[in-house]
């Protein structure tokens, strides 16, 4: 516990030290949200109706730069090398990378709210802390695959190409939970969907935190 | 002990064996394609449209075990680290791909005079597109990766990671939408039917097993090359052979 506390400061501190990328990030995200109105046209009632989900994959498509970045550091000068000699489990490590990845990732998609809420006229009738826990819950299913292959990717060819190409086909549940249960959280639910949702993108985040957990020390050792 | 890997057995110079599964399989898949374009009757509802049924099925069940067959390998290597279940896991992977991709064809095929559309969010439609997706992420990841012990590594920690997402995708894109074919059993297919498609499974997993055989062979070959220690280098042998080594 102590050694995962540990890394979640290291993690933090690298986050805080590079935080004009998370704008940057931020930046993209938002230029994404704009792009997609462009592809619907000045419809505000179609534009409404889509919202969630443009949100959505603004957050993924940010997320492969954000998870991109997460094994950069440690790549280079061989760092990740000399964190394996320490005398810690790689599975702390993993947790830390993940936990981190986790913050940026919900930090990010809160921050897109307002755009989402400006760009597409979208009534604020709704509980802000609600959708901020589906956000979470959402970042939680991105950030457990999206970190081990993030640990891969840096290390392979077309480091760009590789993440998005793993992560996307795995994560359709999570995208398409959540922007079913954001959907509903926004525009109402009469026919009490939001649990069924929520339970299965809570299913995903238990699955793949044991599992990437369980394997991360294989992907790194060998 | 020398790795199995390196140890040449006889079937392996000489894959009779596998040879024969391909013929068989292509035998048998033509009796029961015959059987099922020109003897079994018209479906009472959808004519002769249905006949797809005796491919689109086999290769479904074919797919299906091709990626199963993937998801031990790479299971089998994770634990006991034996290279003959990474080239098991490559040749897996790759015909478990070609499989979705056709039964992705042959769905599309048969959804646009059946339910007037090329493609429908179903969701047995759809999971079988994001597998695609999935395992095709995988084969690329084979590709850009140089070290064989990485490759090998990754490759199986991605398998199992993407195996378990299956059913997770199948449940979440059925609550999302349904519209597919409800699953039939030998109860609600006419008994006619029966022997077309079970030719067709049958030779078809022949096939298979002829082909992955074959494949892994192939991967065994490439992985002994990759992993044999470096021959030393020309001026060095000219030493040792002159006696005037350093």
């Amino acid at each position: 516990m102590r050694q995962l506390v540990a890394a979640i400061r290291k993690e933090m501190l690298l986050q805080w030290r590079t935080r004009a990328q998370i704008a940057a990030i931020f930046i993209f995200g938002a230029t994404a949200m704009l792009l997609f109105s462009f592809a619907i046209g000045p419809n505000s009632s179609a534009l409404r109706l889509h919202a969630p989900g443009f949100l959505w994959l603004g957050l993924l498509l940010s997320s492969t730069l954000a998870l991109s970045e997460s094994f950069q550091l440690e790549t280079e000068q061989k760092g990740l090398e000399g964190l394996l000699l320490l005398p810690s489990s790689p599975r702390a490590l993993y947790y830390a990378k993940a936990i981190a990845n986790l913050v940026q990732l919900s930090i990010l998609g809160a921050a897109l709210i307002p755009v989402m809420i400006v760009l597409y006229d979208v009534a604020v009738t709704w509980n802000l802390l609600w959708v901020c826990g589906v956000i979470v819950l959402g970042s939680a299913g991105l950030s457990a695959p999206g970190t081990i292959y993030s640990a891969m990717a840096s290390q392979a060819r077309a480091k760009q190409t590789l993440l998005p190409l793993l992560l996307f086909p795995l994560v359709v549940p999570v995208l398409l939970a959540s922007v079913k249960a954001t959907s509903l959280l926004i525009e109402g639910d009469p026919m009490g969907q939001l649990r069924s949702w929520v339970t299965l993108v809570t299913s995903f985040d238990l699955i793949y935190w044991s599992l990437c957990g369980l394997v991360f020390g294989r992907v790194v050792e060998d | 002990m020398a790795d199995p890997l390196f140890e040449n057995t006889g079937s392996e110079s000489r894959p009779t064996v596998a040879f024969a599964l391909v013929a068989i399989g292509l035998a048998t898949m033509l009796y029961g394609s015959y059987v099922g374009l020109f003897v079994a009757p018209p479906e009472k509802f959808m004519g002769e449209v249905y006949r797809i049924l005796f491919v689109h099925v086999p290769t479904a069940w074919n797919a299906l075990l091709a990626l199963t067959f993937a998801f031990a390998s790479a299971l089998m290597f994770l634990f006991k680290g034996d290279w003959r279940w990474d080239a098991r896991l490559e040749a897996g992977i790759e015909f478990g791909v070609v499989l979705s991709f056709l039964l992705c064809c042959q769905g599309a095929i048969w959804a646009k005079p059946t339910w007037g559309v090329w493609w429908d969010w179903d969701p047995r439609l759809t999971t079988t597109a994001v597998l695609l997706a999935a395992f095709l992420g995988i084969l690329a990841l084979r590709k850009f990766v140089d070290d064989p012990v990485k490759r090998a590594t990754w490759s199986s920690v991605a398998t199992v990671i993407a195996y378990v997402d299956v059913p997770i995708v199948y449940f979440s894109v059925k609550w999302w939408n349904s519209l597919h074919q409800m699953q039939s059993n030998p109860n609600t297919v006419s008994p006619e039917f029966h022997l077309p498609l079970r030719m067709n499974a049958i030779g078809l997993l022949l096939l298979l097993i002829g082909l992955i055989t074959l494949r892994t062979r192939i991967a065994k070959m490439r992985l002994r090359e990759e992993l044999a220690p470096p021959l030393p280098a020309p001026s060095a042998a000219v030493d040792y052979a002159t006696g005037g080594g350093r």
